[in-house]
């Protein structure tokens, strides 16, 4: 059990630090709140990124080949999911054109900062690594995407996955 | 022994590409690139049996009268391509599987590096020393 708390604390430790070294590089007047968050948010996403391409390798190399997308979407909800958060995505949602939706009735990286809409504001930040994640994994596989998360009362979030046609 | 050891990108440019020097190295280059037809053949086949779609390896994709070619596609799409030797015909499939099997796991650890960038050309000494282990002693 103790592993899991390694990440979630490691985790919390990245967006403490990014969003440091943000607000210090941010001595220009015109800079507001939100585009320090912005940066903040694509610093994490491209980590997560990263990470996701590296994660996803060695996830699947004793699997055999997918099938198709719904096949690959499927392996993040159940294999991916649970190895990253020990748990099943709650809920997958398409409308069978390019578009899921993957629902996470507890997450884990938000359960420790509230139970309910305080601190909504700050949400955003703790959802960009797993969203970089997310799209990383699907890079991998050869699915190009754009994943944004969503979240209106803790800890439950929901990320929105849109394929991109080449 | 393999004679020549490539990875190939998804984008079906070479990642890594390492032949045995005292051959003509272009020649091993060309035999890669001309394999990478028959490795899209069999990924995208149409028609075949559900079993072989699924797999990763995918054996011989064509012999010539001096070597053979085998393949293995990962799930990322990267292709690996080992080129052996006509007349070492010891070499059993499981042989083979398995030296795709290393290739994979080292490959894999590449990827994990957190300083190599997906794309570059693999620099690691590891993944060098794995692949010289199975290529043939240049003597």
């Amino acid at each position: 059990m103790a592993d899991e708390a390694l990440f979630q604390f490691l985790h919390s430790e990245i967006i403490q630090y990014v969003k440091g070294v943000e607000s210090g590089e941010s001595v220009r007047a015109w800079d507001t709140r939100e585009t320090e968050n912005g940066r903040c948010v694509s610093k994490l996403e491209n980590m997560g990124f990263r990470v996701g391409q590296g994660l996803i390798e060695r996830f699947t190399k004793d699997t055999p080949r997918f099938k198709d997308e719904l096949d690959v979407m499927k392996f993040i909800c159940k294999d991916f999911w649970t190895s990253v958060f020990k748990k099943q995505i709650d809920n997958l949602r398409t409308n069978h054109q390019g578009i899921y939706v993957l629902q996470d009735n507890k997450f884990r990286l938000l359960t420790q900062l509230s139970a309910g809409k305080q601190h909504l504001e700050h949400a955003p930040k703790f959802l960009a690594f797993t969203c970089g994640l997310v799209r990383g994994a699907l890079s991998n596989l050869g699915v190009k995407s754009i994943v944004t998360a969503e979240v209106s009362v803790m800890p439950a979030c929901k990320f929105q996955v849109m394929i991109q046609k080449m | 022994m393999a004679v020549c050891i490539a990875v190939i990108a998804k984008e079906n440019y070479p990642l890594y590409i390492r032949s045995v020097p005292t051959q003509g190295e272009l020649k091993f280059h060309y035999t890669v690139h001309t394999s990478l037809d028959v490795v899209e053949e069999k990924i995208s086949g149409v028609g075949k049996a559900l079993a072989d779609q699924r797999e990763l390896y995918l054996g011989l994709l064509y012999p010539t009268e001096d070597y053979k070619v085998y393949g293995y596609v990962t799930n990322s799409k990267v292709k690996f391509v080992i080129v052996v030797d006509s007349s070492n015909t010891s070499l059993r499939d499981n042989e083979i599987r398995s030296m795709f099997r290393k290739l994979h796991n080292s490959f894999t650890d590449v990827m994990c590096n957190p300083f190599y960038n997906p794309g570059d050309q693999i620099q690691s000494k590891a993944f060098d020393s794995i692949v010289s282990a199975m290529m043939v002693q240049a003597c």
